[in-house]
């Protein structure tokens, strides 16, 4: 038994507390020692998360390098780690992005100075406002530690508790850091959606606390009661543990509806735009490109894993409710006025073609959505925080307060258009080949649904060309006119996303190769081949009726 | 010399001697006897020594007993042994054990918190503590200066408080209704008394007082009116003796043959009896005086109350459904379902509009008896487990944060208002961090205490098929969730007013209690394995 699994998890935990217990930031060097710290345990986090994708192999056992150390016996509940191959490239995702989120986020959690919130004067040299910077970063990582255990965890209770955990730490990085520019009304608005991404979350988490403990009670009852993940999969494998139809039914239900708050599936994805337009451009990739991620991945797992029979009969209705997202998202994207809105929008759609793949049920389409995931995490990662330098830069994020700014800033300009173009799939670009593969993966089973989909693509190229013609093109506003470009952190924040994109859009096999086993896995969970395919009807031999 | 040969030889008609097991009962007879030891210090030590002395002797008297109750547990008593004592009207069991370490624990932190006296300001070098100088003299009057000025002290509240404490003890224990009864008034009485000794705000405290004591009278009144028709039911007011006499075999005594039997008696009874020990739960529908009382009451005695009333009050109500009735079950369990909804909702619901931070704790502990009760509905083994755990956790939490309350505070001495704690997060964050974590773990959050009694108390419901209880649970947690978080927006997100509260650091007394119940916070969220270990080798009712 190896320890790489647990070390994993443990050193952005560790590296939370240890950034949290630096002393206060009262001097920029301190405040400097605070954010290389954190920023070397994410690293630290990185490597590890590269050793995992190493030692994976594809051709082996579902779940690899498994460990299992007794937690809750009185319920059965042990700390199992283990991953699978869609395990591996999410949390090589995670691991990536979370050092280039702190890196982007430098200097956005420094001290109040005396133009605070409110107008109220600045609590200077209070505790609070010393220990912003150590706060943000120590939050930072314990929502990377706590990512990091849903991806791995083989234990549903404690994939349970890390997933409802997660909120606590994601809800004090929306509510109390996020661009201090806007006065009380802003800080109003923050708390707002702080509290909207809370409640929508809990709510969905207790729902499905009561599935959990309705699940342990009737696995009990049939001699399972156990929460690891691969005996009770390898029980309703065999038989020998049935769940009854109308039972495994309100069982997905409440799986699915804690999964699609999170992930988010419309009509349950408002908390998204107010979550990601309040907080600050990291905090929000952070939101959508990581933790979001929990709730699709969840679904293929827990949802499809555990209830085949349930998944299967409701597929139809959440492909409908996917498809809908799909275009609203889009649509609403379109209209927005603010940048980072439109990004939450934009991902709307985008989830709801990741949630497409996964309930086509072919393997293209559930590797596509597992690629998707990882390619959305890249590509809005990359978008939403050059959003964030050029916000920052203006100090609005109201798309009419810039004009030309390519002019004055070319690089930025020139990185934005290469994030906007991954976000509308341009082929070449990683997210295309996974948005491809969803798409080709849906038609095989829904022909119908897959073409109407397909119109979601048409309505990304408008929002992100629109954005880019309107902020970018044009003639430059005065307010834009002294911008300076993109320095070299921020520099280096984006080229690793922009280099990721491009080799993934041109060479995604490592990816494919990870993800695919376990992808046919899931299928012969839920019983599903992928459809044969059609032949054109062959001309009657001989060719010629008259 | 002669009266012993005459009782032996057996010429005289001898009245039997109560057999009394004084070991066994020790932790209760060393609470009782500390209290009247209190009771003498406080009528012949000299003023200025009666403070450190009542304390320290409630501390030690109280330590005394938790060694007895732990001595006790290592003669296996928590679990395998089980004894009925005093002529079978105290069972010593797993339940019993297990719930008397809770209170004892429970008062030895509120005992800490009564002793707090940094928090006042001194008066001409006296200082304060959270209760009146005087209880007699009239609130604003010249005598309560005069009393104040002078530095007298209510140190009564400590023997007063071990009385409640023994009496709490012998509750959750009692085997038969007559000494539940007592066991019920003996604890109450200080309580109404306590509730009305506020140095702050004492029309307000006397008010909850009189409060307290009405409906609680009304409501010994009804459980000793049911346990009279039991009575007339069973012929018995030992609790096993009423199960066998619902179950048939048990013998008919003559003079009750027209009663015993009866139905009706039967079910009023019961009824009755509920309504008495849902009162002390704080259950709704009988759940009225709990905001005013918590609101008005010290603040200490808030959270004496909260924690150790409700874990003596459900270990009563465990006992009485499990050893009594599980022959009726199919009769209660519909009606309990009814309270425990309502209680979860009602309370969850009304919390949210509250303004004052003791009301909302008042309405979350509401909540939490419907919580709870969902565990009791269970009638399985787990089900008891965990109540006990959920009572161990729910006590500790709820201490500490009543202590944290009595922290916050402004010129006119707690500032429990919801809108003047807004940016406690800004002036003192490890107040409000600390504050926080309670509200998380009230609100069920996983990694804290609160999540892991929750989700056994669920857990065993779910298994005792009460689904919908389940279900119902889990949405008033949600809107739980709401007002827990309303209090955490309002501490870290929200502006600090201008002439808001200051923090006051504590003494060693409440900083101990608030650390201590940090520690169970998240010891019982991160570790529970033990205590879960322990509730569950303690969950056997002896009959």
């Amino acid at each position: 038994m190896s320890f790489l699994l647990t070390a994993t998890c443990a050193v952005p935990a560790v590296g939370a507390v240890v950034t949290a217990a630096l002393p206060a930031g009262t001097t920029e060097a301190r405040r400097r020692t605070s954010r290389a710290t954190a920023l070397g345990f994410s690293v630290a986090a990185l490597v590890l998360a590269a050793v995992i994708a190493a030692r994976f192999s594809p051709d082996g056992p579902r779940y690899q390098l498994t460990e299992s150390y007794s937690w809750i016996r009185a319920f059965g509940i042990s700390f199992s780690f283990g991953v699978d191959g869609i395990g591996a490239v999410l949390v090589l995702l995670t691991a990536v992005l979370v050092p280039l989120v702190m890196l982007a986020s430098w200097h956005d959690a420094a001290p109040d100075s005396g133009d605070s919130v409110a107008g109220t004067p600045a609590p200077d040299g209070s505790f609070e406002n010393n220990r912003r910077t150590q706060g943000f970063f120590a939050l930072i990582l314990a929502v990377e530690a706590m990512v990091l255990v849903s991806f791995l965890a083989t234990d549903l209770f404690l994939f349970y508790v890390f997933f409802e955990a997660m909120l606590i730490p994601l809800y004090f990085l929306i509510g109390g850091f996020g661009d201090r520019a806007g006065g009380p009304e802003q800080a109003r608005q923050r708390s707002y959606a702080a509290v909207k991404f809370l409640l929508y979350n809990l709510l969905g988490g207790l729902v499905m606390l009561a599935a959990v403990i309705g699940f342990y009670v009737i696995a009990r009852d049939q001699n399972q009661g156990t929460f690891d993940l691969q005996a009770l999969t390898r029980a309703i494998a065999d038989g020998k543990l049935v769940i009854d139809s109308s039972a495994e039914k309100a069982l997905f239900l409440g799986f699915f509806f804690a999964f699609a708050v999170k992930a988010p599936l419309w009509p349950l994805h408002t908390w998204l735009p107010n979550a990601m337009g309040e907080s600050t451009a990291g905090t929000a990739v952070l939101i959508t490109a990581v933790v979001d991620k929990v709730g699709t991945f969840a679904m293929l797992r827990y949802c499809l894993g555990l209830f085949p029979n349930a998944s299967k009969f409701f597929a139809p209705g959440i492909l409908v409710l996917a498809v809908i997202g799909i275009l609203y998202g889009a649509l609403l994207a379109v209209g927005q006025k603010d940048i980072k809105r439109l990004i939450a929008y934009a991902s709307i759609s985008h989830f709801g073609f990741i949630i497409m793949g996964i309930f086509a049920m072919t393997s293209q389409g559930q590797s596509g959505a597992t690629l998707y995931m990882v390619n959305h995490g890249i590509s809005t990662a990359l978008l939403m925080l050059l959003a964030g330098f050029l916000i920052s830069r203006r100090g609005s994020r109201l798309i009419a307060d810039f004009g030309g700014v390519q002019k004055v800033a070319p690089v930025l300009a020139g990185t934005f258009l290469i994030g906007g173009l991954a976000t509308l799939s341009l082929p070449g670009l990683a997210p295309f080949v996974s948005e491809f593969l969803v798409l080709v993966g849906t038609f095989t089973r829904y022909p119908a649904l897959g073409i109407i989909a397909t119109l979601g693509i048409v309505l990304a190229a408008l929002y992100v060309l629109v954005l880019y013609q309107r902020t970018m093109t044009g003639p430059v506003k005065a307010s834009v006119s002294g911008m300076p470009d993109l320095k070299a952190r921020e520099l280096l924040v984006a080229a690793p996303l922009i280099a990721l994109t491009i080799a993934l859009g041109v060479y995604p096999k490592p990816l494919t190769d990870l993800v695919n086993p376990a992808v046919a896995d899931t299928l012969v969970q839920v019983h599903r081949t992928d459809p044969a395919p059609v032949h054109p009807v062959a001309a009657t031999p001989g060719g010629v009726t008259k | 010399m002669s009266l012993m040969t005459l009782a032996a030889s057996g010429n005289t008609p001898s009245i039997p001697a109560p057999q009394i097991e004084y070991g066994q009962l020790s932790p209760m007879l060393i609470v009782f006897g500390t209290a009247v030891v209190g009771i003498l210090l406080e009528a012949f030590l000299p003023r200025r020594l009666r403070h450190p002395a009542q304390v320290g002797v409630a501390l030690l008297g109280l330590a005394g007993a938790f060694a007895a109750v732990l001595v006790l547990a290592i003669q296996g008593y928590g679990g395998t042994r089980s004894g009925l004592l005093a002529m079978g009207s105290v069972a010593l069991d797993g339940p019993a054990l297990f719930l008397q370490g809770v209170i004892i624990l429970a008062s030895v932190l509120a005992v800490l918190s009564y002793a707090e006296r940094g928090l006042d300001p001194r008066i001409d070098g006296v200082p304060q503590d959270p209760f009146t100088a005087q209880a007699a003299a009239t609130p604003g009057g010249e005598q309560e200066q005069l009393a104040t000025r002078a530095g007298f002290a209510t140190t009564e509240v400590y023997p007063l408080t071990l009385f409640a404490v023994g009496g709490m003890l012998l509750f959750p224990a009692a085997n038969d209704l007559l000494t539940m009864f007592v066991a019920l008034e003996v604890f109450s009485l200080p309580l109404y008394l306590l509730c009305a000794l506020a140095r702050r705000r004492r029309l307000l405290s006397q008010e909850a007082a009189v409060k307290y004591f009405l409906l609680g009278s009304f409501s010994s009144a009804f459980f000793l009116f049911g346990s009279a028709l039991l009575y007339g039911y069973s012929g018995s007011f030992r609790l096993p003796e009423i199960a066998d006499a619902i179950s048939g075999t048990a013998p008919i005594t003559p003079a009750l043959a027209n009663t015993t039997q009866n139905d009706a008696l039967l079910l009023i009874g019961l009824a009755m009896l509920a309504v008495g020990l849902l009162f002390k739960v704080a259950a709704v529908p009988f759940h009225a005086w709990t905001p005013d009382v918590y609101q008005g009451a010290p603040t200490p005695v808030t959270g004496f109350m909260a924690a150790a009333t409700k874990v003596a009050a459900f270990g009563a109500l465990l006992r009485v459904f499990y050893v009594a009735f599980p022959g009726v079950r199919w009769d209660w369990r519909p009606v309990m379902w009814g309270v425990a909804i309502l209680t979860m909702v009602a309370g969850a619901v009304l919390a949210v509009t509250q303004q004052d931070v003791k009301r909302l704790l008042a309405y979350s502990s509401i909540a939490h008896a419907g919580f709870l009760l969902t565990g009791v509905i269970a009638t399985n083994r787990q089900g008891i487990a965990a109540v006990l755990f959920y009572l161990l956790a729910y006590a500790l939490v709820t201490l500490g944060a009543f202590a944290a309350v009595t922290l916050v505070r402004d010129s006119r001495g707690e500032a429990t208002h919801l809108s003047s704690w807004a940016g406690l997060g800004r002036r003192s964050p490890l107040l409000a961090a600390v504050f926080a974590l309670f509200l998380l773990s009230f609100a069920g959050i996983p990694l804290t205490a609160g999540f892991t009694g929750k989700f056994a108390v669920f857990q065993a419901a779910a298994a005792g098929g009460a689904i919908p209880l389940v279900i119902v649970g889990v949405l008033s947690s949600a809107v739980a969730a709401f007002f827990y978080i309303r209090v955490i927006v309002l501490m870290f997100f929200s502006d600090p007013q201008p002439n808001g509260p200051a923090v006051v650091i504590p003494s060693t007394a409440t900083a101990t209690v608030i650390s201590v119940a940090v520690a169970a916070t998240l010891v019982l969220g991160l570790a529970p394995q033990y205590f879960l270990d322990l509730a569950s080798k303690a969950s056997m009712f002896v009959r």
